[in-house]
């Protein structure tokens, strides 16, 4: 199929573009890197009237240190965040999540910020800012916001934007010295979307886990910060026990919805033992790079 | 909304313009206004990987891009490939390990191909096989492609093979 008839609106700086989804609000969405909406569009499960494209803001793509966490704007593809050593080297998470999604021409177009906005409950980059405490800047004509990701994310494909907002950075803690980080999944084949995921960051205190990071995609309506695994972990060494422990807290605390692809039962299995796989890798790494 | 507006894009080292409504894909411009058939349209939703070009150097799947977005771009699609009536080493690797059945597929496994291996110097065989799994082929002949594209890799980054 084709996609509806829409305006195509091309801004070339932030404001105008925070002042044509002011004035088209309503009926307008924005286009990212497209691999998302655009199928929607052809299959014309959407049909936005408005387009705000955002392919032609150059100041929507970088990748910043600034100190104690990196800036990504909104706008930085997938590809760019999979080259870059900064990101690697930072936030190893990030690096790991991306490696898992899609295929390179997808992640050639697709950027992070669109993927973070668009919400779908399997794909990586949410869970993986869940995860991270990442922090997500907002901005209308009426101002900006900082957004926790833990109040970003609402349900299948629902967050706390405003229908006016732009998502323009995002600002992604950098991990600790000894962490060690590692995102898991498990597809029907290599670059669909995950039946379930895991990501973790954990850091280790000799034999013990000092602090531990973990979020779970596909098993919900969005990204599901693994709390009740993370508790089993803390403070404690990783021993088949514990290990086990966390599994079983993962897969108690998930309640995934089952379709054509995977049971219920069987999603709620694989959260709890992509947990155990991505703390175990996670571990693995830790002190000692990705 | 429905105002065709220019597009110039320059493909395969040739500028060209033509005329798109913003609705309409890359990937039917490049069929049905510049005449290029030689790019597939298999599923429209990104999955399948036929309609996969080189734009601005990487590829892209041309069924998800609208044409007016390319308008100043630099496109290399399978025309581009073969040069003075000579096939690309590449298109000659694919006869040679006999990776191609019907042939639907093999557009986009070539653009996909190549920035597989331009992009990437050190290639084994499983991140051959992660990498074309970007596209699909329906009569099911991977192993000449994988062994095509490695082959094309060690020629390329002046190895043996890929280890």
């Amino acid at each position: 199929m084709k996609p509806a008839l829409f305006s195509h609106l091309v801004p070339t700086t932030v404001q105008e573009a925070l002042e044509m989804m002011g004035d088209h609000a309503a009926e307008a969405r924005v286009l990212a890197g497209g691999q998302s909406l655009v199928p929607m569009m052809n299959f014309r499960l959407a049909r936005p009237s408005v387009l705000v494209d955002l392919n032609r803001i150059p100041d929507l793509s970088y990748i910043d240190d600034r100190g104690d966490y990196l800036a990504v704007g909104a706008m930085t593809r997938e590809r760019a965040i999979e080259n870059s050593a900064l990101v690697r080297d930072a936030c190893p998470l990030v690096y790991d999540a991306t490696l898992n999604i899609a295929h390179l021409p997808i992640r050639s177009r697709g950027t992070i910020g669109g993927s973070i906005s668009n919400a779908d409950p399997a794909a990586e980059y949410p869970a993986t800012m869940l995860a991270l405490d990442a922090v997500m800047i907002a901005k209308s004509g009426r101002g900006e916001r900082s957004i926790p990701a833990a109040e970003f994310f609402e349900g299948v494909l629902s967050t706390t934007l405003n229908s006016d907002e732009i998502l323009t950075e995002i600002r992604v803690p950098k991990a600790p010295a000894d962490s060690g980080a590692a995102f898991v999944e498990i597809c029907r084949r290599h670059g669909d979307f995950a039946l379930a995921g895991v990501g973790a960051q954990v850091t280790m205190d000799g034999d013990s886990v000092a602090a531990v990071q973990l979020a779970a995609c596909g098993v919900g309506p969005g990204p599901v910060r693994l709390t009740e695994a993370e508790a089993v972990l803390r403070d404690n060494s990783l021993t088949n026990e514990i290990l086990s422990q966390a599994e079983q807290a993962a897969s108690a605390q998930v309640d995934p919805d089952g379709d054509a692809h995977a049971s219920a039962a069987y999603r709620r299995k694989l959260a709890g033992v992509m947990t155990k796989r991505a703390v175990q890798q996670a571990a693995g790494r830790a002190g000692g790079g990705v | 909304m429905t105002d065709r507006t220019s597009v110039t894009i320059t493909v395969n080292g040739i500028s060209l313009t033509g005329l798109a409504e913003p609705r309409m894909l890359l990937a039917d411009f490049l069929r049905d206004e510049l005449r290029l058939t030689g790019t597939h349209v298999g599923c429209e939703h990104g999955v399948c990987g036929a309609c996969t070009v080189i734009v601005d150097g990487v590829a892209v799947r041309s069924c998800l891009m609208f044409a007016v977005q390319a308008d100043g771009a630099e496109i290399r699609t399978i025309e581009g490939l073969a040069t003075d009536g000579e096939m690309h080493p590449l298109q000659k690797l694919f006869a040679k390990h006999r990776a191609l059945q019907c042939g639907f597929c093999t557009p986009g496994m070539l653009m996909t191909a190549i920035d597989l291996v331009d992009s990437t110097d050190d290639l084994t065989e499983e991140d051959i096989r992660v990498g074309m799994s970007a596209a699909l082929c329906r009569c099911t002949g991977y192993e000449g492609i994988v062994n095509a594209v490695a082959e094309y890799a060690g020629k390329v980054h002046g190895k043996e093979g890929v280890r």
